[in-house]
């Protein structure tokens, strides 16, 4: 299925033009509804997204960071038909381990300690989704729903650790205390926030989308994700154990965006560190049709949107979760647009037997 | 003496806040349970809660809190239908389209509250539904104020759990409904319409979720806010889990859930320093474990999200 998919060409262009023309067309349309302005909002939006060099690197690209992770995560679950909806709590289990290892006072001193820092984000994300890959594995637990639950731990657990052990010195606001200089990500460009942990998720989609293509446990992800029953009869795949790895590589990522999030952007750990990034990262996942080079296209296009939602609230005093709202009409269009998208993660289990004939 | 009394009214304002916090959670938990037991997962169902919560504030702000309440119920059909839409129409996948109906009614209720009512400014309040007491319970000490005098809908909360057991256990839709969630083939084959009944579970929950935004705003906060369903649409799914797809159990884990919340405020507004963010992770804890077997196999309906 996923082979015959990436073979058509005009998709992805379809795709673009899809997504171009609910922002040229929908955005307007939604805040002419809405009794705004249409022409300043939309300045706005191209400015303080695509409209400068100082817009693309300190503020899409910066925003693109997070869900380009948070979507390679969804993305690689997904394929290998394991539903992971618990970016959000694998992304804050990274930041929170992060912030703990910037803490240490045998890495805060001399060298950048940043790499170790998100080394362990991944390790926490990784293991944070480990819980769920093993109550699947083992008790038949749907992801789905110990993925919602462990998300909610871990911000309880974060909000703890804030107010506790990882609290900043004086006490007052339940945040981390800031991450020593060098411990931060180093930046890329000069008078931009644009930091390290862009290249390394750019650099992380290319290794998914190698792995997927060219190597034999990619294969296996694959084929689980289309037909595990299939590759169960075939016997040369043990089917519980890629999913347990896809799962924990797929919270590896997440954790991963945790990290960089923290020691790249805000330096210091809270409770709203997320503003939904995991959940981002579905839509993001699924505009991409699952493949990891086009995750980092459609993280662009969230990024963009999600920058330029923030200048036009601020220039035109348009509300920025009106971006929410396109997000949602984008994932909700191509549900309807592409039967694919709408099948893409139906698995084993019983399917009706309906009047209608077959869609495939 | 001062000591016991003292004792009297904090278990009081304890348990009345754990009913406060439960009636909301008991009405959306409730609609999950019916969705789930017809082998629907509704991921969405948070979008409900606020799009129920949006428009019971826009109708009581025109028609006064009855209007809101029906207008509530209306908001949480509509986001529903939309869902029915997608899944039972299109065949599409449940999480994702629940995932998508949360971001739209976020953004929709967040946008139309600012462009309506102005950003940033002093909220706009309604009147919130008065409490009233039942004339002899509402007088047993302690339990009497707690859980009989508080707002009408919470009587009908009381009422939903025996409601859905007898429907569930007694009656033929109830039955149907069990039968769709754990095998739709056979329940096709024997003759059930098995998208009629899983619209009508659809819809039904969306009339609950809404409800549960309503009561939120025109029994509790008296305005919106945004985003001010708060994550309750998965507490509501964890519930159900925990509550074993029973109607008794829900309620249990209902209370449990709520009880937690509640001790929290009860131990802020004390002044005794607790760690309350890992109290109020409990309950998830416990329901991780009991998804593992810890207290015995815990089974959902077999067809539930498609997953066997």
């Amino acid at each position: 299925m996923s082979a015959r998919r990436s073979q058509r060409l005009p998709e992805p262009v379809l795709r673009a033009l899809f997504v171009l023309g609910s922002v040229a067309f929908g955005i307007p349309l939604l805040l002419a509804a809405l009794g705004f302005d249409a022409g300043p909002a939309m300045i706005a939006l191209w400015r303080g997204s695509f409209g400068s060099y100082d817009a693309i690197t300190s503020g899409t690209l910066v925003r693109a960071t997070p869900v380009m992770l948070t979507g390679l995560s969804v993305a690689i679950a997904f394929r290998a038909g394991v539903f992971n909806i618990g970016a959000e709590g694998q992304f804050l289990a990274g930041a929170a381990a992060a912030t703990s290892l910037s803490m240490l006072p045998v890495l805060r001193a001399s060298y950048p300690s940043s790499p170790v820092a998100l080394v362990a984000g991944a390790i926490a994300g990784g293991a944070w989704a480990a819980i769920a890959a093993l109550l699947r594995a083992r008790f038949r637990v749907l992801e789905v729903i110990s993925t919602i639950l462990l998300n909610f731990i871990a911000l309880y657990l974060v909000g703890y650790l804030v107010r506790g052990p990882l609290q900043e010195p004086l006490h007052i606001y339940p945040q981390s205390k800031t991450i020593a200089v060098a411990a931060r990500l180093s930046r890329l460009l000069p008078s931009s926030r644009l930091h390290a942990g862009f290249l390394i998720a750019v650099a992380a989609a290319l290794a998914a989308w190698w792995i997927l293509k060219f190597t034999a446990a990619g294969f296996r992800l694959r084929a689980v994700g289309a037909n595990a029953d299939a590759s169960r009869s075939a016997g040369m795949i043990d089917v519980s154990r890629t999913t347990t790895q896809a799962f924990v590589v797929s919270g590896a990522l997440a954790g991963l965006a945790g990290a960089i999030e923290l020691t790249g952007v805000t330096f210091a750990l809270y409770e709203n560190i997320s503003p939904g990034y995991g959940y981002t990262g579905i839509a993001v996942a699924l505009l991409a049709r699952l493949d990891p080079l086009g995750v980092v296209a459609s993280s662009l296009v969230f990024g963009g949107l999600e920058a330029g939602a923030t200048a036009m609230q601020r220039d035109a005093g348009v509300p920025s979760v009106v971006v929410s709202v396109i997000e949602a009409i984008i994932v909700l269009g191509l549900i309807v647009a592409w039967p694919q998208a709408r099948r893409m993660s139906i698995r084993r289990g019983q399917q009706l037997p309906t009047s209608e004939p077959a869609e495939t | 003496m001062t000591v016991s009394v003292e004792g009297a009214t904090l278990a009081a304002a304890f348990l009345e806040g754990t009913i406060r916090t439960a009636t909301p959670l008991l009405f959306a938990a409730s609609g999950e349970l019916i969705i789930e037991r017809a082998g629907l997962m509704n991921i969405g169902l948070e979008g409900v809660i606020l799009g129920g919560a949006f428009g019971a504030f826009l109708g009581a702000t025109h028609g006064g809190t009855a209007f809101g309440y029906s207008t509530a119920v209306l908001s949480g059909v509509l986001v529903m239908l939309l869902f029915a839409a997608c899944t039972l129409g299109l065949g599409a996948d449940q999480i994702i389209t629940g995932t998508a109906l949360t971001l739209l009614a976020l953004g929709t209720t967040g946008t139309l509250y600012r462009t309506l009512y102005g950003g940033g400014g002093a909220a706009v309040s309604i009147s919130t539904s008065a409490a009233v007491a039942i004339p002899v319970l509402s007088r047993v000490p302690v339990l009497g104020t707690a859980l009989f005098a508080q707002p009408v809908m919470t009587y009908f909360a009381y009422m939903l759990i025996p409601a859905l057991w007898w429907c569930f256990r007694r009656t033929h839709a109830g039955l149907a409904l069990r039968a769709i969630g754990e095998r739709p083939v056979a329940a096709l084959a024997a003759g059930v319409p098995v998208r009629g009944y899983r619209l009508a579970a659809t819809l039904v929950a969306g009339a609950l979720g809404g409800l549960a935004g309503g009561v939120l705003v025109l029994a509790q906060a008296g305005t919106f806010v945004e985003n001010m369903s708060a994550g309750r649409g998965f507490i509501a799914i964890a519930i159900v889990v925990l509550g074993r797809w029973h109607p008794l159990g829900v309620a249990l884990a209902t209370l449990l859930f709520s009880a937690t919340t509640s001790l929290q405020y009860l131990a802020q507004a004390m002044g005794v320093n607790l760690p309350y963010q890992l109290v109020l992770a409990l309950p998830y804890v416990l329901t991780l474990a009991a998804l593992a077997g810890i207290g015995g196999r815990v089974v959902p309906p077999a067809a539930l999200a498609r997953v066997d």
